[in-house]
């Protein structure tokens, strides 16, 4: 027999006995399982919970922005006015656009304006939108809740909240006067007909804007064919550094693009802000819970000293004592993690239709969430929480393993 | 010390390394425990604080209809009067309170090269620095000094935007209360930085009575806001008030829930996840503790079997059993309380940051470090419920004494 054969049967020995072991003390075990079963499943699903709640947001904030990626005059941003207004997009750019990775794109002005009923007036922001593009962007068909959307950038109508409606006393087909600035700062007001009226998922946004066709917008604040922002989206908000450096170059000097998540950088720290306190809430789970392990090797290898010592005596190597402690901690971990694993996905598919929190649902709302929470289950995530306590776990269990492995076979053989 | 809490204390240190173990978790999910509820009701106190102070305050008084449909017309008449009467008769109770009346229109607010849309406050000059952090956050210029002055105060952001400057003008367009037509000229005297891009954007503010003219209120006006000195004095507060109120049948007091009913609905909702979180670190303690009880009684079948056959009642070997428990509980929620204070403490003075908080925090009007706030409550609510739970957890072991048969256990190995 070689030294390889003769170490593999040794160890298949020592793995029986670290699972025959395990249910020595059954009651012990079940007690330990339960309480990793608990962990893990707490750290899958609070992960769940929490990644569909910023997912929302993040969808949310992406489609009101609107765009992963918008393209402005460089001093827009510090001066939203009409001025600094943009051509639509050149040859070069167009190309950029025409790549896989985009999914839509359009072309919108964007303006402060005041609006005025009969009753009351407000301050709103005018958009300028391109039917076609702003549904494939931002606005959901489905929350037009009376009349139409617009029908093209030609028509004449305009399309306001619901919320806005009430405060202004107004109804779908009765006339309205919006007022806004042009580029020789004279005052430009005409009168447009609520043809929709439309609710959106969070109430504020319903008395913030308005839509009107694009072209309309710029013959009335006498625009030409400039814009205020180009709005661009790819399939998924966080690919988009795949895609935005090829529109960063095509746009050229006089153009400032700039992705979602320095458009607005709360929403840009969520995602990051979210992956670390994933890490942080499985490492606290995992610490809590390793008290608990630690303390089950302890006693696992205390009342089998006298047995340990007797090993050591017939020769078993102090490493093989070790492994086998390690294989038995390997055993509860494993199967505390399948058991957590299943536990978790069982209660998160049922949860698949989503979570009314409608109670707090202002309180959601300035979160930039709505109120209903779907859990996302990331396959990422439930690496990460089986990876940690399968290796932080046999690590903590090093210390109660070598300890069995160090004691002196005469004095655990004397022990009663 | 009593023979049975002698028993309880020798038996403890039989098994040091358990002990401390067991003792370990609970020192660890106390100390956590403390240090984040005290964390969250720190940041909860402020998030509230700054909301209000900055302009909502603790109670307005309203026209009935004001506050679910804001509209110039459901205003209520003579407010300053009103606002004087109420800040006369509060004078004398206990509280301290601030009061100041405002009025809020619409107008167009037009620059040499810029207009914007914007809601208009008319404040007291004299009163509103009581209710609202705005005015001593003037970083450039100075507040109204006159209640008619034709001026106007407005923010960093709404300044930079309206491109204008100290004594620049600004053209005030919009509708009266009876819906005549509201236009005038101001000055800019004052522009303030509240580090709140939402306030700094859209606050613009007037003296009152220049307001009160421009916009025909005819010595109308929106809300009475009135300020205690504490959160925690405004439910008091609120009776006093409504009994002065008591004639006015048009008006209607609201508090600051009503107000802003999103504030103490995000802290709900923060609350229960933080409870959902708070609840998985006790029961894997609660678990920790059954598992060491559990073993230790199994560990002293004979020893327990030995002890009744002499005579003693199963009540007592559990109440040893218990009496363990409370000894390891109360260690652990001694030390971890007392670590969880010394870390909440020295961070309510250096402050609490960490990445991302900065933007985190302007959404909900937080500073950019949160400072814990310690109370009684703060430490000993999640220690005492992982002490509690924890001789719960014994429960279980105590009770199957009472199943233990002497002679079955003394035979045991």
């Amino acid at each position: 027999m070689n030294i390889v054969n003769r170490y593999s049967v040794a160890f298949d020995v020592i793995v029986t006995l670290a699972w025959r072991n395990l249910w020595r003390n059954h009651r012990r075990t079940l007690i330990m399982l339960s309480a990793i079963t608990i962990g893990v499943w707490a750290m899958i699903f609070m992960t769940a919970l929490m990644r569909g709640m910023v997912d929302d947001m993040l969808l949310n904030g992406v489609r009101n922005l609107p765009g992963e990626v918008q393209i402005h005059h460089p001093e827009y941003r510090d001066d939203p006015s009409i001025n600094n207004s943009i051509a639509t997009p050149d040859e070069k750019l167009l190309e950029a656009l025409k790549a896989p990775e985009v999914k839509a794109w359009t072309n919108r002005v964007r303006v402060p304006a005041v609006i005025s009923s009969e009753r009351d007036s407000r301050g709103v922001t005018l958009l300028g939108v391109e039917p076609a593009g702003e549904i494939q962007l931002s606005f959901d068909p489905d929350s037009i809740i009376e009349g139409r959307f617009l029908k093209d950038s030609n028509d004449s109508g305009i399309i306001i909240g619901a919320k806005m409606a009430e405060r202004l006393e107004t109804r779908l087909g009765k006339r309205i006067v919006i007022m806004s600035q042009d580029p020789e700062n004279n005052i430009a007001d005409r009168g447009f007909r609520i043809v929709g009226i439309y609710k959106a998922k969070l109430a504020s946004l319903e008395e913030m804007y308005v839509y009107a066709g694009l072209e309309t917008v710029q013959k009335l604040l006498k625009l030409d064919d400039k814009v205020s922002e180009i709005v661009i989206t790819g399939n998924d908000y966080r690919h988009v550094k795949g895609w935005y450096p090829h529109i960063k170059e095509a746009a050229g000097e006089n153009l400032q693009p700039l992705p979602w998540y320095e458009i607005d950088t709360y929403l840009g720290t969520m995602l990051t802000m979210m992956d670390g306190f994933v890490l942080v809430w499985v490492v606290v789970i995992f610490l809590a819970l390793s008290f608990g392990l630690v303390n089950t090797l302890v006693m696992a290898v205390f009342e089998r000293i006298r047995e340990i010592g007797l090993m050591h005596a017939l020769g078993m190597r102090p490493s093989m004592i070790m492994y086998q402690i390690l294989i038995e901690s390997f055993f509860l971990l494993v199967i505390g993690l399948l058991l957590g694993n299943i536990l978790a996905v069982a209660t998160i598919i049922p949860l698949q239709d989503g979570i009314d929190v409608s109670v707090v649902a202002k309180g959601m709302e300035m979160m930039g969430t709505s109120s209903i929470l779907y859990p996302a289950l990331q396959l990422n995530d439930v690496i990460l929480a089986n990876v940690v306590v399968i290796v932080l776990g046999l690590l903590t269990s090093i210390l109660p393993a070598w300890h069995a492995a160090s004691f002196n076979p005469i004095e655990a053989l004397g022990k009663d | 010390m009593s023979i049975g809490l002698r028993m309880a204390w020798r038996n403890l240190w039989r098994h040091k390394r358990r002990t401390w173990l067991t003792i370990g978790a609970m020192i660890f999910s106390n100390l956590l425990l403390v240090f984040l509820i005290s964390l969250q009701f720190g940041s909860y106190r402020m998030m509230i604080d700054n909301t209000l102070k900055s302009y909502t305050g603790h109670l307005q008084i309203q026209q009935k209809q004001y506050n679910d449909d804001q509209k110039i017309r459901n205003s209520f008449g003579a407010i300053v009067p009103l606002a004087n009467d109420i800040r006369k008769q509060l004078g004398s109770a206990k509280i301290t309170t601030r009061v100041a009346a405002r009025g809020v229109a619409f107008a167009m607010t037009s620059s040499k090269e810029r207009s914007y849309g914007l809601q208009i406050i008319g404040v007291e000059p004299q009163f509103e620095p009581g209710v609202s952090t705005l005015p001593g956050l003037i970083s450039k210029g100075r507040y109204f000094a006159d209640f008619n002055a034709e001026e106007i105060i407005i923010g960093s952001i709404l300044a930079r935007n309206l491109r204008v400057d100290i004594g620049d003008e600004l053209t005030l367009l919009g509708s009266g209360r009876d819906g005549s037509f509201a236009a005038g000229v101001v000055i800019v005297t004052g522009i303030f930085d509240s580090g709140n891009a939402d306030i700094d954007r859209l606050m613009a503010q007037l003296p009152l009575g220049y307001f009160q003219s421009l916009f025909s209120m005819a010595g109308h006006g929106h809300n009475i806001v009135i300020n205690a000195d504490d959160l925690t004095l405004v439910s008091d507060l609120q009776q006093e008030v409504s009994s002065l109120l008591g004639n006015r049948k048009e008006l209607a007091l609201l508090n600051w829930n009503d107000l802003q009913p999103g504030l103490q609905q995000a802290i709900q909702a923060d609350m229960a996840s933080a409870w959902f979180m708070y609840i998985i670190l006790i029961v894997l303690v609660a678990f920790s503790v059954l598992n060491t009880q559990l073993m230790s009684v199994l560990e002293r079948t004979r020893e327990f079997g030995i002890m009744m056959a002499l005579g003693l009642k199963p009540v007592r070997l559990g109440t040893l059993v218990i009496t363990e428990t409370f000894i390891m509980s109360t260690l652990g929620l001694a030390i971890g309380a007392a670590l969880g204070t010394a870390l909440a403490w020295y961070l309510s003075i250096v402050g609490f940051s960490y990445p991302g908080m900065e933007e985190m925090a302007g959404k909900f009007n937080l500073p950019d470090r949160i400072y814990p706030s310690l109370s009684l409550l703060s430490i000993f609510l999640g220690p005492g419920i992982v002490f509690i739970c924890s001789l719960l957890a014994a429960l279980y072991p105590a009770l199957r004494l009472f199943f233990l048969q002497p002679v079955s256990a003394m035979r045991a190995v």
